[in-house]
């Protein structure tokens, strides 16, 4: 007769080996005579293994198209193994994707690789946000225009900035879409604005000074400070091209009371 | 609260089973994004469709949209895929108030989960994983159930699982297994047609064997599904629950047979990957309306008029 066995001692001997393959099925598991044990293992090894690089595929395919499949999937088997979810929602998986993108050896001569992952990370977060109304532009025909610099704004929840020293959006753009590649002669930074104004998910390339003056607002500054810090960091920075584009993308809900 | 109060609880409920009300003799499939503007044209009368609950935890935005276009149209069936039930783990209790509230939002017809486990350690394996059947486990799952149960203020299914493994330990069939936990929860089962034909191929032992110790009156909704066949080492055939093909013939026989017995149950097309287009896996559903119908006749001479219009939808 077989002792029974303590009750948490089948999923802490059934586990380790789902993201190792080098540990053998559990001891304790069966099949019928002339079958094989490890064969019926690895089915669920392979289960966890491939539906959790899909699930990368699925939140990164830009990233995928830019590797191609077979190096993306090596990458990501990689990352699953080490790394697997914590959460059961695999749309919030692989926020720490991009970051071991960063470190991954052979992605090394694909420095803007993690920064695109970044924005399409930010992308997916936008996609599942809570509903809110964009800000209107008659929402500004109430404010004294004496208390404008001290207007501040609540975000929208899909509002994301993703800031980069390469051209991560337009690398993102073009190889989110069906359409054919082609070489891209820039070598500017670029920083995204990911928004739901409507009912898709926009990214877009904001202007210089944008993403520290949106940044700020974001972080709750009063509008005056904003628009300071994104002169200090550039020159260049427009204020009235930065509010049309702010309104028009949908980064903020309301303005605070 | 504890656990006994819960059961108590529990116990109370009024048996789901066939007698779901609105639900019998409904057939549908599982709800994908990419069929919804194709269901809004051509969808499936008298239908209902099944959504996996992790999708729609989200806070909003395009699965919120889809799930209200198709829920506006069609009873849902709220089919949960990583609850963990039959993990020796605590349920995750975010996991279980984001299950809750989707309930309340969605208002499903059925709510359903799987006897299985899925993570372990702070780990979410993405994967329907295997339990021994013990009277250790027994309590366990059927802790989790009442937990669910009285977390949702009503009664779950739970579906029998495909396995690829058993367990040495393991002291109860699976069928008296799920029989045990019907019989303390008061919860209803989702019987997977395919996953006893899956199992069975897999273990070596008869699929019809397992139906005739299926508990029946417990049934309130099945499953069938298509699976893909590969061989182990030993060259023993080894059947996947894969979800991305027809319902087999061998499944379809054994459907005859659990409706012959088992009555105008709900039936629902589960189709995952590889999706074909919103006519293919309509056809599926309307061969289940065929056998259901064949048989509601056969069970209830009166009821012709209901067959009647059965057919007439198909035409």
């Amino acid at each position: 007769m077989k002792p029974e066995f303590r009750a948490s001692d089948y999923a802490a001997a059934f586990s380790p080996g789902l993201t190792n393959p080098d540990l053998a099925a559990p001891e304790d598991a069966a099949v019928v005579h002339g079958r094989s044990v490890a064969a019926r293992y690895n089915v669920y090894r392979n289960n966890v293994t491939v539906s959790l690089i899909d699930a990368l595929a699925a939140i990164y395919p830009a990233v995928q198209r830019i590797t191609g499949v077979d190096f993306f999937r090596a990458m990501a088997r990689f990352h699953v193994r080490a790394t697997p979810p914590s959460s059961p929602l695999l749309f919030e998986y692989g926020r720490g994707f991009p970051s071991f993108i960063e470190t991954y050896e052979y992605a090394r001569d694909m420095p803007w690789l993690a920064d695109t992952a970044r924005i399409e990370r930010a992308w997916l977060d936008a996609y599942h946000a809570a509903d809110a109304a964009p800000l209107a532009a008659e929402a500004f025909a109430n404010i004294d225009p004496g208390a404008l610099a001290q207007v501040r704004f609540v975000a929208h929840p899909a509002a994301r900035i993703v800031r980069s020293r390469y051209p991560a959006v337009a690398i993102f753009v073009m190889n989110r879409a069906d359409g054919p590649v082609a070489p891209l002669r820039s070598s500017d930074a670029e920083d995204a604005l990911v928004t739901r104004p409507g009912d898709e998910v926009t990214v877009s390339r904001l202007p210089q000074g944008g993403a520290a003056f949106l940044g700020a607002l974001i972080a709750g500054a009063p509008l005056g400070a904003a628009a300071e810090t994104a002169f200090e960091e550039s020159g260049a920075f427009d204020l009235p091209v930065n509010l049309a584009a702010m309104i028009s993308a949908g980064v903020f809900a309301a303005i605070q009371p | 609260m504890n656990t006994f109060n819960r059961s108590a609880t529990a116990h109370a409920w009024a048996r789901p089973g066939p007698a779901t009300p609105g639900t019998s003799g409904l057939v549908g499939t599982s709800f994908k994004h990419e069929h919804l503007a194709a269901i809004l044209e051509d969808g499936l009368q008298d239908g209902f469709f099944e959504v996996h609950a992790e999708n729609y935890m989200g806070a909003g935005g395009a699965p919120h949209r889809a799930l209200s276009a198709i829920r506006e149209r069609y009873p849902i069936s709220l089919h949960g895929v990583c609850m963990s039930i039959g993990g020796p783990d605590k349920l995750d209790h975010e996991h279980l108030v984001r299950f809750r509230e989707l309930v309340a939002r969605c208002e499903p017809a059925l709510v359903s989960e799987h006897l299985a486990w899925s993570s372990h350690g702070g780990a979410f394996f993405n994967d329907l994983l295997p339990l021994p059947y013990t009277r250790t486990t027994l309590d366990k799952v059927c802790d989790h159930i009442d937990q669910v149960q009285e977390a949702i203020g009503r009664p779950m299914l739970l579906e029998n699982p495909a396995t690829y493994l058993a367990f040495a330990s393991s002291t109860m069939s699976e069928t008296g297994f799920i029989r045990a936990v019907a019989q303390r929860t008061g919860c209803g089962l989702l019987l997977d047609v395919n996953n006893v034909f899956v199992s069975a191929v897999n273990h070596g032992y008869s699929a019809h064997g397992y139906l005739a110790d299926f508990p029946f009156e417990y049934v309130g909704e099945i499953h069938l599904a298509g699976h893909s066949e590969q061989h182990d080492d030993e060259q023993a055939p080894l059947l996947i629950d894969s979800h991305d093909r027809p319902v087999a013939d061998a499944v379809w026989a054994l459907y005859r047979d659990v409706i012959a017995q088992a009555g105008q149950v709900p039936t629902l097309i589960e189709w995952d990957s590889r999706l074909p287009a919103w006519p293919e896996l309509r056809a599926q559903a309307l061969a289940a309306r065929r056998i259901l119908a064949a048989h509601a006749v056969e069970q209830t001479p009166e009821s012709e008029a209901a067959h009647r219009e059965h057919a007439g939808h198909e035409a």
